[in-house]
């Protein structure tokens, strides 16, 4: 068995007719941090659904940590406590408080006790630079906290995978740099972690690979250097030259 | 935000936030003289005092009849809304079969074929003996049955306002299928939807009086055995008129303070 994290080997995603992902391979280190670019349609969010399995792939494998998923021996809800997700539409739970949104899947998942998920979720708060909004309410708190929220709520579960989805695309553009500071962070951490962005500042500072992708197929991956400063194929170009302008 | 408030509205109380003289609900000032009206002439009146201390006896089978008929309505409508949600064949459509059967039928011809016909049956068939279901049970089950097929709309219309985004997220933590809903969906979906079953709570206790057919003797066949006997209609039943009034307006204006509250709430998102 190999050291990946996450292995995804010749999945194909159909929606209806239209096929979203198209023969996505690709395999992901423990520890790596890995971007993933490309323009809106291109397919990369539902990668990264496929990987979290609130998509399930018409074809193909999905293996998280040597666990393959889709499969009847796989209890889901156990790899997805292990795979942290984070929406670029946040989705706290705006009936409960910015602590008990960490701490509800602690209880309910990892069975941990009310102290125990409480002290764990300071914790993540902490880290996230927002411990004095623990008993704020998510409506009362702005969109960079509430992603904040988001990423703590993610963590408290110990994951061994974080998965973002256009973090900081429903975000004020003077509310994106207190996220991308977690989310660097979390990269010097050493965590592994899969970025769907279009950040290229995020990218060239974290990553350690970028993906490219467009309609449904993955075009070229490589080091952010390659792939930001020097792409060799066209449609990375073009896709470059507008998300820079 | 308030769900299908449009379903059932039974009665609607507004009191404008800032009263001028254009604003000023002369119509609800109008009901409240009515009602002031009725209880003057209940104190003063001999023959109103009457039929009011003789109606008043059917209260407590009014509220039992319609507190019953909301649980059990209550219970069938969260199962027939799950059932519509479900994307097993199945029970969608059974869930399915049950509401539109309901509603395609008047509700008093629904009311006596259960009473009469489909409760006895089913407790023949269960072995359980008769005398446990005398007909105010037989006429809160059949009740009960009637609103859960409209319950179960404002339950679905509750859970299907709640974003599909709140439960993947619990999903992506790691919660099964129930957890998602019992933890995430179901309280947001309640608080939600609780304006829209305060409405059918009235609408419900109105509709209590439709037992009467079945000899309960609630407010409505007391005001018939009185009429019948003393030949006071008048009396009789604005007396009858005065009891569901007083009880729908002051629950509208609950059900319109609690609107309020959460309006507010959620303006603030």
């Amino acid at each position: 068995m190999s050291d990946s994290m996450i292995r995804l080997s010749h999945v194909h995603k159909y929606f209806d007719s239209i096929e979203a992902v198209n023969d996505v391979s690709l395999e992901i280190e423990r520890g790596e941090v890995v971007v993933v670019m490309g323009p809106s349609g291109s397919g990369k969010s539902t990668v990264l659904r496929c990987i979290s399995y609130l998509e399930t792939p018409t074809a193909g494998e999905v293996v998280i940590d040597g666990i393959r998923l889709g499969i009847p021996a796989t209890d889901i809800n156990a790899v997805r406590a292990e795979v942290g997700m984070v929406f670029q539409q946040f989705n706290l739970f705006p009936h409960l408080t910015a602590l008990e949104n960490v701490t509800i899947a602690q209880r309910l998942v990892r069975k941990r006790s009310k102290e125990k998920a409480e002290a764990v979720a300071r914790e993540q708060l902490a880290r996230v630079g927002i411990p004095e909004k623990a008993d704020s309410r998510p409506h009362q708190l702005s969109g960079g906290q509430q992603q904040r929220v988001a990423i703590a709520r993610s963590l408290a579960m110990n994951p061994k995978v974080m998965l973002f989805d256009e973090p900081t695309s429903a975000l004020d553009p003077e509310l994106i740099g207190e996220v991308l500071d977690v989310m660097l962070k979390l990269a010097r951490e050493g965590m592994t972690m899969v970025v769907v962005t279009h950040e290229i500042g995020f990218a060239k500072a974290a990553a350690d690979r970028v993906v490219f992708m467009d309609e449904g197929r993955i075009i070229e991956v490589g080091t952010p250097d390659e792939i930001l400063n020097h792409p060799r194929e066209e449609r990375t170009k073009r896709f470059l030259r507008q998300v820079l302008h | 935000m308030t769900v299908a408030p449009e379903l059932l509205e039974p009665i609607r109380i507004e009191v404008p936030r800032r009263l001028t003289w254009r604003t000023f609900p002369y119509w609800l000032a109008g009901i409240v003289l009515f009602l002031v009206g009725i209880g003057y002439l209940i104190v003063v009146g001999v023959e109103y005092r009457a039929a009011f201390d003789f109606i008043k006896r059917g209260i407590a089978l009014t509220l039992y009849v319609t507190f019953g008929a909301f649980v059990v309505g209550m219970a069938l409508g969260l199962i027939a809304a799950m059932g519509r949600l479900s994307h097993n064949v199945m029970a969608n459509n059974i869930a399915r079969f049950y509401i539109e059967f309901v509603r395609g039928v008047p509700m008093l011809v629904l009311l006596v074929t259960f009473a009469i016909v489909i409760v006895p049956d089913v407790i023949d068939a269960a072995g359980i003996d008769r005398r446990f279901f005398d007909l105010t049970h037989r006429a809160i089950i059949g009740l009960g049955t009637v609103y859960g097929a409209f319950l179960a709309e404002v339950f679905r219309a509750g859970i299907q306002s709640i974003p599909y985004g709140q439960t993947e997220a619990a999903r992506s933590l790691g919660m099964s299928r129930r957890q998602a809903l019992n933890h995430i969906v179901l309280p947001q979906a309640i608080r939600n939807i609780l304006p829209a079953l305060g409405n059918d709570f009235i609408a419900l206790l109105k509709d209590s009086s439709l037992v009467s057919i079945l000899a309960v003797r609630e407010l409505t066949q007391m005001a018939k055995l009185y009429s019948g006997s003393s030949f006071r209609f008048r009396e009789t039943y604005l007396v009858l008129v005065f009891f569901y009034l007083t009880m729908t307006v002051v629950l509208s204006l609950v059900v319109q303070w609690y609107g309020r509250r959460i309006g507010t709430a959620s303006e603030a998102r």
